[in-house]
C-alpha cells in the first residue's frame, strides 16, 4: 500500500516539467426535483441538498490547500427536469475537469456515463443507491460514495438481529425504488438470519396527513394496513416518503418501526455529533441554513476525496489522484469512527451505516459480533466474491 | 504496636510519592471532574464543572486546574484544595483541548469550531491574541523552553507551529490523516504527532522541521481502522512515550529512540489520553466508553486496576 504511494510520487517527481496546475476544478452536476410534499409542518423543503454538501468540501478542501498552494473550486451544473446531461458533461469537459460529483438519479447516471467526453473523467455517484450501479452495471471511471441499497439493508438487519428482532413485518411501498429496496432487505435478512414473517406491499393511496383532523383518517386506516400475525419489528421499503412516518404508534400491534422511517439506515443524519462529527455539522448549518441530508454527506464525500488524495500526493495531477483513490493506502476520515475507502471491486466506499432515530443517534452498523476475513466493513454490502462487476 | 508504627511509617514513606498523588478524569458524559486517589486508587469525589468537560491542565503551581468545557465555550478553573469550582476563563469558541504555557501566564487553547488557536492571559481573564490554523484544531503542546505551540488540525491533516512570543505560524505540516494529539519531547528537539485515522505517529525533528520517523501500531487480532492513535504522554528522561490506541482498547509503550513498540497494556474500551505519575512508576488511562480509568504499573508491566470514574471520561490529570 505505501508502495503505490512511492511509486506515483516518484512517477510525480520523474515527469519532467509536469508542473501540475494549482487550482482544482471538480464539477457538479445535479437535477431540479420537485421537493415531495411536506408530511408534517416540522418537515423543511429542501432544494439543494447534495449540492450545499459539495460546496462545504471545496471549502474543507481549501483548509488543507491553502497551506499547501492548492486551490479547489466548484464547477456548478444544475439540469432542468427531463433534460439530460450530455451537454453539462460537454461543458465540463470542455472546461477540463475530470473529477465530477454525480448528483444524479441512475437513469440519468447511465446517460452522463455514456456522453461523449464522460469516458476522460471519473464520475462519483452521490445520489444513486441502485445496486445495479455497482454490480452488472459498474464501469472504471464510476466511484460511489452513496451508500447502496444492500449497504443500508445490511446495516439495518445487523442492528435488528443485535436487539433480537429477528421476526420482520415487511412492508413495500408502490415504486420500483421501494421494491428494490425490500429485495435488499430480503437478501440482508436471509444473509443474517432474521425471518420475514410477513411480507406485504402498501396498496393504500397516498393520503394527505396534513389536512385538518387527518389523523382520524390515519388512526383508522393504518392499523386496518398492520392487522397481521405477530412479529418482532415492521420494516419499510418507502423511499419517496409517503406513508412510513404514519406508522410509528399507530401500528395494529404495538411494534417498533425501522426501515426508511422509524429507526432509519441511512449514510448520514443530522442526528449524529459523534465522532467529531458537532464540528461538520455546524460548519454545514452556517453555510447552507439547514440541516444536513444524506445526498450532502455523498457530495462531500465526493469532494473531500478529491482533496484528501491532493493532499497526500501534494499535487493536482489528474491521472495520480484517480490511480490513488483505488490504492489501498487511501483512507478518507468521514466523521463515523474510522477510515473511509473505495472497494476495489466495485467501487463503493466502505463505510458505517448510521441507524439513526428522530432525535438521537440509535446506533452505527457494522455491529460487534458481525466478522469478516478483511475488514467489517466489508459485511455491509456487495462483497467481492459474490460482486458481479467485470469492468 | 511500638515496634509496628514505625514498620508502618517505613512503608508510608517509600510509597511516599504515589499515596500523596491524586488523579483527576473528566468525564465529557456526566459534566464532571473525578477525583480519585493514588494510593488507595479509589474514587473519591466528582466536581460538578461546566458542559462538555475535556482537555484539562495543572496551572504551574499546581494548586488549579484548568478545565475546558467546551460546550460552554469557556475554561473552568478548580481549586484543588477546596474541590470545586472557584473561577473562569474566556476560551473562545469550543475549546477542546490546551496547553499552559511555562511562563504559567497564558493559556492556549484550540478552538474546533473556530479554526482558531486563542491566547488567554490568566491573571486579566482575557483572550490577548489569536492564530488562525485549519480546520478543526484539536491537539495542543508546548516546548519545554516556551518557544514553540504546536496545534494538529484534523480536518486539514496537519501541525501547525506557532511562536509562542509573536503569535506567528512557523511553519505547516502535513501529517497522517485526522492528526488528535502532539507533544514535543522534554529536549524540544522533537515534535510526536498522533493520527486517528492511519493509527500512526508522526515523529518531526524540531529543528529541520523534516520527518524524522513514524511509528506504527500493529495489534494482533484488531484491523487497521480498530486501531487509532489518540493521546501521547512522553517520559521526563525522554525515553519511553505512550500513546492511547483509542478503539483497540490498548497503551503501546514505545521507544523513543527506535520508535519500536515495546509492549502493549490492554485497559478499557476506548482509551482517549494517558497520564504519569510523578514518580514515572504508574501510567493511568482515561477509557471513554468503559467509563473508567486503567492503573499501569510500569515497574510491574501489568495493568493492576480499573476504577469507575462516570459517563465519558476523556482527560486524565495526575495532580498533588
Amino acid at each position: 500500500m505505501r508502495l503505490v504511494l512511492a511509486i506515483v510520487l516518484l512517477l510525480l517527481a520523474a515527469a519532467p516539467g509536469s508542473a501540475a496546475p494549482q487550482t482544482m476544478v471538480v464539477g457538479y452536476i445535479g437535477q431540479e426535483r420537485t421537493p415531495p410534499l411536506p408530511l408534517g409542518p416540522l418537515d423543511q423543503p429542501v432544494s439543494d441538498d447534495g449540492l450545499q454538501g459539495a460546496r462545504l468540501g471545496i471549502a474543507d478542501d481549501g483548509g488543507t490547500g491553502r497551506f499547501l498552494g492548492q486551490h479547489f473550486q466548484l464547477e456548478e451544473r444544475v439540469l432542468k427536469p427531463g433534460e439530460a446531461p450530455t451537454e453539462a458533461i460537454a461543458s465540463l469537459a470542455a472546461s477540463g475537469v475530470t473529477f465530477v460529483v454525480a448528483d444524479l438519479d441512475a437513469a440519468t447516471l447511465n446517460q452522463a456515463l455514456a456522453a461523449p467526453g464522460a469516458d476522460k473523467m471519473l464520475l462519483f455517484n452521490s445520489r444513486a443507491p441502485d445496486d445495479a450501479l455497482r454490480q452488472q452495471h459498474c464501469r472504471k471511471n464510476l466511484l460511489h460514495t452513496v451508500p447502496s441499497r444492500a449497504m443500508l439493508a445490511d446495516g439495518l438487519a445487523q442492528y435488528l438481529i443485535w436487539k433480537r428482532w429477528q421476526h420482520w413485518f415487511l412492508l413495500v411501498g408502490p415504486h420500483p425504488a421501494d421494491e428494490a429496496l425490500a429485495a435488499a432487505l430480503r437478501r440482508a435478512a436471509t444473509h443474517f438470519g432474521a425471518e420475514i414473517v410477513v411480507d406485504k406491499p402498501w396498496t393504500f393511496r397516498p393520503a394527505n396527513g396534513r389536512a385538518d383532523t387527518g389523523h382520524v383518517t390515519l388512526q383508522t386506516e393504518i392499523p386496518a394496513a398492520t392487522q397481521v400475525g405477530d412479529y418482532d419489528v415492521l420494516v419499510v421499503a418507502d423511499e419517496a416518503d409517503e406513508f412510513g412516518a404514519y406508522l410509528e404508534g399507530r401500528t395494529a400491534l404495538p411494534r417498533p418501526v425501522a426501515g426508511t422511517q422509524g429507526i432509519v439506515a441511512t449514510g448520514w443524519s443530522a442526528v449524529n455529533e459523534e465522532w467529531g462529527a458537532t464540528q461538520l455539522q455546524d460548519r454545514f448549518r452556517k453555510q447552507a441554513g439547514r440541516w444536513m441530508t444524506a445526498y450532502d454527506y455523498a457530495g462531500w464525500l465526493a469532494v473531500r476525496s478529491v482533496g484528501e488524495a491532493a493532499t497526500r500526493l501534494r499535487s493536482l495531477d489528474a491521472s495520480a489522484i484517480t490511480a490513488y483513490l483505488r490504492s489501498d493506502d487511501f483512507l478518507l476520515a468521514g466523521f463515523k469512527g474510522q477510515g473511509l475507502s473505495f472497494r476495489s471491486w466495485d467501487g463503493q466506499m466502505r463505510q458505517p451505516i448510521l441507524i439513526a432515530g428522530p432525535r438521537l443517534l440509535v446506533s452505527s452498523s457494522p455491529q460487534p459480533g458481525f466478522l469478516h476475513q478483511r475488514t467489517p466493513l466489508d459485511t455491509l454490502g456487495i462483497d467481492l466474491e459474490e460482486s458481479a462487476c467485470r469492468s | 504496636m511500638q515496634v509496628v508504627i514505625p514498620i508502618l511509617l517505613s512503608v508510608l514513606i517509600i510509597a511516599g510519592p504515589a499515596a500523596a498523588e491524586t488523579i483527576y478524569v473528566s468525564n465529557e458524559q456526566d459534566n464532571t471532574v473525578a477525583v480519585v486517589e493514588g494510593a488507595s486508587m479509589s474514587l473519591s469525589t466528582a466536581i460538578n464543572v461546566g458542559r462538555r468537560p475535556r482537555g484539562m491542565a495543572l496551572s504551574v503551581d499546581r494548586k488549579l486546574l484548568f478545565v475546558a468545557v467546551g460546550d460552554d465555550n469557556r475554561i473552568d478553573i478548580v481549586d484543588l484544595a477546596k474541590r470545586q469550582v472557584t473561577g473562569q476563563l474566556p476560551s473562545g469558541v469550543d475549546p477542546e483541548f490546551f496547553v499552559v504555557h511555562p511562563d504559567g501566564k497564558r493559556l492556549f487553547v484550540a478552538n474546533e469550531n473556530d479554526n482558531l488557536v486563542s491566547v488567554v492571559d490568566i491573571a486579566s481573564a482575557k483572550v490577548i491574541g489569536t492564530v488562525d490554523v485549519g480546520v478543526e484544531p484539536e491537539g495542543m503542546a508546548v516546548s519545554a523552553d516556551g518557544h514553540y505551540v504546536a496545534c494538529t488540525s484534523e480536518t486539514t491533516s496537519m501541525v501547525h507551529l506557532i511562536d509562542a512570543g509573536t503569535l506567528d505560524l512557523v511553519d505547516n505540516l502535513l501529517v497522517d490523516t485526522r492528526p488528535r494529539a502532539a507533544s514535543f519531547s522534554p529536549d524540544g528537539k522533537q515534535l510526536w504527532v498522533s493520527s486517528e485515522i492511519r493509527g500512526t505517529v508522526t515523529v518531526f525533528d524540531t529543528t529541520s522541521r523534516a520527518e524524522a520517523g513514524k511509528v506504527q501500531f500493529e495489534v494482533p487480532g484488531i484491523r487497521r481502522e480498530g486501531v487509532q492513535a489518540v493521546g501521547i504522554e512522553m517520559t521526563r528522561d525522554g525515553a519511553t512515550a505512550y500513546v492511547a490506541l483509542g478503539p483497540a482498547n490498548r497503551i503501546a509503550e514505545v521507544d523513543t529512540r527506535t520508535l519500536a513498540v515495546r509492549r502493549l497494556y490492554l485497559v478499557g474500551q476506548r482509551p482517549w489520553h494517558v497520564a504519569l505519575s510523578d514518580d514515572q512508576k504508574r501510567l493511568v488511562s482515561a477509557n471513554g466508553n468503559s467509563g473508567d480509568i486503567s492503573f499501569i504499573d510500569l515497574e510491574d508491566e501489568a495493568v493492576v486496576k480499573s476504577v469507575p470514574v462516570g459517563r465519558g471520561p476523556w482527560g486524565v490529570v495526575i495532580g498533588p
